[in-house]
């Protein structure tokens, strides 16, 4: 499982760097999109105790302190909030490069063609 | 303390948030009532301040200072979440309100009315910087930084402009990239550690084994360069004159805080976990810090001499500003700290009031106007334009130029660090903290005061030259009108700096107890976690004597 994720994790972000660098705002938010993919993986990868299968992040009723039996709920609790405030943000930048596109005309980054 | 005194930790945060979500209630029309209610909230936050500055200046016990921490809902630390105020954050909230005020004010006269949703923005911007300094953990301060960095996006967007909307477009995808960073390096640590919390953190590094020590640093290091591009440190600083310049003045003034509360996170977790105390990891990354600083204020110091517009020049300032800071904190030096705290406050004050003074100053010429005679006319309404008539025939202050000649004078005496005003006080504090070091002055130390020198010699240099462009040249310029409630900010923040080189003594003995707290991170962590071992401090906190009853009882 392990090697899985860490592959998923490696191609998001090397397709999400990839796509940051290039000149158009649409890739460029794409680029973000996968970017923050990456990162919300990669912090359920660093939970105490390593990657789980079958295991709540709570304890059920009852039961108590048996720490294998439960996942660490500190990674999930990040990551719920970095999904949300990841989603605005895009949202926002989204609305940024449509106010670009319609006062500049291009979809260029920098809000001119580069001369060639 | 009083049990209503135990809560001012929280409204810092809980205030602004709370009234700039109200405001959003009303129409945009009803512009005097956001406006007093903005105004109140900003003048009500100079308060809490004082007073937390004033609270945590005072001996408690066997010590000269006093910690207030805050555990929400009363969930004790470090499981659940604390709001720390120690001297140095409650500094910076003085600061930030300070700035709050006068930039409010500022735009009060006429630059609230170049975009909708204004006041709730600049509040939100106030929560999530006095947050970002509260905060006792990372996550939080996450979540602070995502609340003043959207916040920010609205505000570099404000008055609209196609100039506003393409420098948006770099800072803000810089900003989102950031944001990943700081998230990974906050996962990294968390993954090691096994705790967000800051004075946690602090007992942990110490013991850390060799191989989670490596990861550890990585992670460290990573969060750092987040924190890097905020305070602009040089190769990471390149979006930072474009947007400071593209943004209103109002706006670009309260910017000039933004860049601090990278220099203020770096400083704190530099101290907290690589500090004297820090076992192997100690001074982790000082070297770059140094030499990053450094080659902050070469790069500033050449933009300082190359910008064409003083807006650029303001933001190129920053960048001298924030090197400086950052360099000093590489030295590691306590008295250097203290110095640097100094220059902190002034250098803030002073460029703040110079991104006023230029929007005043460059009035009397077309471009700006322009600009802003057309977002006025698509924003501002019949009836508020009635009532403006009326406003602007009141308070023309005479001899304009003179007042703003002599406004310009003062910043550039303080940006460049000049004997009469606080930046030279800042400056010798540092330089004479620096060489007085014990042993042999190394070469860095060197290149480090002749760097300070030039880049003060740079920036009296660009402003001479812009100031006798502006002030002395006015061949096709008005005289701008300037209202007396855009006066008064610029003067107050300038008249605080005088302030600070009149009651320098005191200003000094604070920031060198404050400089001498951050050395104690064992303190700090005793303050916040308590005394008791690991397994005993899930009790009630307010029994350990310094800590505040949070939450409902």
């Amino acid at each position: 499982m392990e090697i899985v994720l860490s592959i998923g994790i490696g191609l998001f972000t090397a397709s999400g760097v990839w796509l940051l660098l290039r000149p158009r705002t649409y890739q460029v938010i794409i680029g973000l999109a996968l970017l923050s993919y990456a990162v919300n993986l990669f912090i359920f990868a660093m939970a105490g105790g390593g990657l789980r299968v079958d295991a709540p992040p709570i304890l059920a009723p009852g039961g108590v302190g048996d720490s294998t039996a439960i996942a660490d709920p500190i990674p999930q609790a990040l990551v719920l909030t970095a999904i949300v405030i990841g989603f605005a943000m895009t949202a926002l930048f989204l609305v940024v490069l449509l106010a670009a596109r319609g006062r500049t005309g291009t979809d260029h980054v920098d809000g001119r063609e580069p001369d060639r | 303390m009083t049990p209503v005194l135990d809560h001012l930790a929280i409204l810092p945060v809980l205030l602004p948030l709370a009234v700039g979500a109200f405001m959003l209630l009303f129409d945009e029309r009803r512009r005097l009532l956001k406006m007093s209610l903005s105004l109140a909230t900003v003048f009500a936050l100079l308060a809490i301040a004082v007073t937390l500055v004033v609270l945590v200046g005072l001996p408690n016990g066997d010590r000269w200072s006093t910690m207030i921490v805050y555990p929400l809902g009363n969930w004790p630390p470090p499981f659940g979440i604390v709001l720390v105020v120690d001297r140095l954050a409650a500094l910076m909230l003085l600061l930030t309100s300070v700035l709050g005020c006068a930039t409010l004010l500022f735009a009060m006269a006429r630059w609230h009315k170049a975009g909708p949703r204004f006041y709730t923005l600049f509040l939100l911007l106030l929560t999530g910087l006095n947050g970002a300094f509260l905060t006792g953990d990372l996550f939080n301060l996450f979540v602070f930084f995502e609340i003043l960095l959207a916040a920010s996006y609205g505000l570099v967007l404000h008055g609209s402009g196609t100039a506003r909307v393409r420098a948006g477009l770099h800072y803000i995808p810089i900003n989102l990239v950031a944001s990943s960073l700081f998230l990974i390096g906050v996962a990294v640590i968390y993954g090691v550690t096994g705790t967000l919390n800051m004075a946690d953190l602090s007992r942990i590094v110490p013991t850390l084994a060799p191989e989670s020590r490596t990861l550890m640093e990585a992670g460290a290091a990573v969060l750092g360069i987040a924190f890097l591009v905020k305070a602009g440190m040089w190769p990471l600083s390149f979006w930072l004159p474009t947007t400071y310049a593209a943004a209103c003045a109002p706006i670009a003034a309260m910017f000039a805080i933004m860049t601090k509360v990278g220099i203020y996170v770096i400083l704190r977790l530099f101290l907290l976990c690589f500090g004297d105390e820090a076992g192997a990891s100690e001074e982790f990354g000082a070297l770059w810090l140094y030499y990053g600083g450094m080659a902050t204020i070469l790069f500033g110091g050449l933009g300082v001499l190359a910008s064409q517009s003083m807006q650029r020049l303001g933001g190129y300032s920053v960048l001298i500003s924030s090197g400086t800071l950052l360099a000093a904190i590489g030295t590691g030096n306590s008295a250097v700290i203290s110095g640097a705290l100094y220059y902190l406050v002034t250098s803030t004050l002073a460029i703040s009031a110079y991104f006023l003074l230029v929007e005043l100053i460059e009035r009397g010429q077309a471009a700006g106007a322009d600009v802003l005679a057309v977002t006025l006319e698509i924003f501002g309404d019949p009836e508020e334009d009635i009532e403006d008539e009326d406003e602007e025939v009141g308070v023309a202050i005479p001899a304009t130029i003179a007042v703003l000649g002599g406004a310009f004078l003062a910043s550039t005496a303080l940006l460049a660090g000049l004997p009469p005003l606080s930046g030279f006080i800042a400056k010798f504090a540092m330089l004479s903290a620096l060489l007085n070091e014990a042993g042999d002055i190394p070469l860095a130390h060197w290149s480090f005061v002749a760097l300070l020198m030039l880049s003060g010699l740079a920036t009296l240099i660009a402003m001479t030259r812009n100031g006798i462009r502006t002030l002395w040249v006015p061949a096709e310029t008005d005289i701008p009108r300037v209202r007396a409630i855009e006066a008064i900010p610029v003067g107050a923040l300038l008249f605080l700096c005088a302030a600070m080189t009149f009651a320098g003594g005191p200003v000094m003995r604070y920031m060198e107890a404050t400089a001498q707290i951050l050395y104690w991170p064992s303190e700090y962590a005793r303050d916040v976690l308590g005394d008791r071992p690991a397994g005993h401090v899930a009790s009630d906190p307010r029994a350990s004597g310094h800590g505040p009853a949070g939450g409902p009882p």
